[in-house]
């Protein structure tokens, strides 16, 4: 979770800050999921002899953010595509100095 | 020996978290983000995650990375050396990471079946579930018909990102044939004839997710892009404007808003019967057959969304790619 938020913050790449804030998120899904687990369970779907199940509820969460997650992912990274085409890099320390190139 | 297994996955996964902060190659980031996504669907398969296990490996090991490597096709491969110090981005890591650390010190113990998460709620859908609703898999019953309105809402975020995508980047129309290069590997042996085999037996797994998604791991998501990952070999193997003429992008944004409509009319369909929004017990005679038939319904229009958005990314970031290299 920290190498994913020390790669948002210091990274001069824009891509490499999108992939940090991607390894930042999972490993957020990964606390949650673990909270939700039952030594002795198993998986929450309903079968014979199973009378022990992990939380289903965290699982539904997580799905739902997954998928927001990559939906924010492809809406930034076409914006990093813009960006390169606008300014000509997409590195933190080379288009701070270049307001309006467009 | 469980135990084990989950100290190993994560001693990898901290390995590849760490290595991707150090690493100037671009390309070997994505990879190693690739990786590090499959590592967490391995753990989540050992936390009994299942669906999530699937969605995650899908989703993060292959939309998430195709996106990536098509963006960095644009924007060039290595990173350049930062200006400024690092060191207070470490101070500001350290500082989070020690609060969060300390944060869950006070966390009950890990899988203990009496936690306060195992409570009130979680009891109730566990056990209520098989009789209200009828379907194995409680994370497919949570997600389709008691927190039905969130899925909506989820599916509404995808489409979203879809018109984001397309206002951002735009999609080549087919008729540029006079401009089609021959891309992709179509010269290939061994990659063509296998993509031949495999790529309807793609579609048929994805067509068997998306349905079986009510008794095993399974749902709209995965199968959505298990079936865009299908026509994303094809383009990848034959070429963009093949698969551009197999599957048209106007298509694509015919199906995306259809899937979602789809979703939405089930819900004024059960209002028009006299219950509430997304009641499906209004759906048939039956409660339970009502909420069979509205599960099955809404699965399937998050399936159509989900495949043509991600499909429409796909074309939208390839086209950018084709016209970058054609200039």
């Amino acid at each position: 979770m920290m190498a994913g938020f020390y790669t948002v913050i210091s990274a001069n790449n824009l891509v490499k800050k999108v992939v940090g804030l991607n390894i930042f998120q999972t490993s957020v899904f990964m606390l949650y999921i673990s909270m939700g687990k039952v030594d002795g369970g198993t998986a929450p779907i309903v079968a014979d002899g199973v009378s022990l199940y992990s939380n289903p509820l965290p699982h539904v969460l997580i799905l739902t953010a997954i998928v927001v997650g990559v939906a924010t992912t492809a809406v930034g990274l076409s914006l990093i595509v813009r960006i390169k085409q606008a300014y000509g890099t997409v590195e933190e320390n080379e288009f701070q100095n270049k307001d309006d190139a467009i | 020996m469980a135990v084990l297994i989950d100290l190993v996955l994560l001693a990898m996964l901290a390995l590849t978290a760490l290595r991707v902060i150090f690493l100037k190659d671009l390309f070997t980031v994505v990879m190693l983000f690739s990786i590090y996504s499959f590592l967490s669907a391995a753990i989540f398969v050992s936390l009994d995650a299942v669906d999530v296990a699937f969605t995650e490996a899908a989703v993060g090991a292959g939309i998430s990375t195709v996106l990536m490597l098509a963006t960095l096709a644009m924007t060039g491969r290595t990173e350049k050396e930062s200006e400024h110090s690092s060191l207070l981005p470490l101070i500001v890591v350290f500082v989070t990471g020690a609060a969060l650390v300390y944060g869950t010190l006070d966390m009950p113990p890990f899988g203990a079946p009496d936690n306060p998460i195992h409570e009130h709620v979680a009891p109730r859908y566990i056990e209520e579930s098989p009789k209200e609703v009828g379907l194995p898999n409680m994370v497919t019953s949570v997600l389709a018909s008691y927190r039905g309105f969130d899925t909506l809402g989820e599916t509404v975020v995808v489409f979203a990102a879809m018109i984001g995508v397309i206002t951002l980047l735009g999609v080549r129309r087919i008729g540029r044939q006079e401009e089609a290069e021959t891309t992709g590997f179509i010269a290939h042996e061994v990659l063509r004839t296998v993509a031949k085999l495999v790529i309807p037996l793609i579609v048929l797994f994805a067509l068997y997710v998306q349905f079986h998604g009510d008794f095993g791991p399974g749902g709209g998501f995965q199968a959505g892009v298990i079936a865009a990952a299908a026509i994303i070999l094809y383009a990848l193997v034959f070429g963009l404007s093949p698969a551009l003429q197999v599957v048209a992008p106007k298509f694509l944004m015919l199906l995306a808003p259809f899937g979602v409509l789809l979703y939405a009319s089930v819900g004024v369909y059960s209002m028009l019967q006299g219950g509430n929004f997304l009641d499906y017990n209004q759906l048939a005679a039956d409660p339970i057959a009502g909420q069979h038939y509205g599960i099955i319904i809404i699965e399937l229009g998050v399936g159509i969304t989900v495949f043509a958005v991600m499909l429409s990314i796909f074309y939208a970031f390839a086209s950018q790619v084709e016209g970058a290299n054609i200039k």
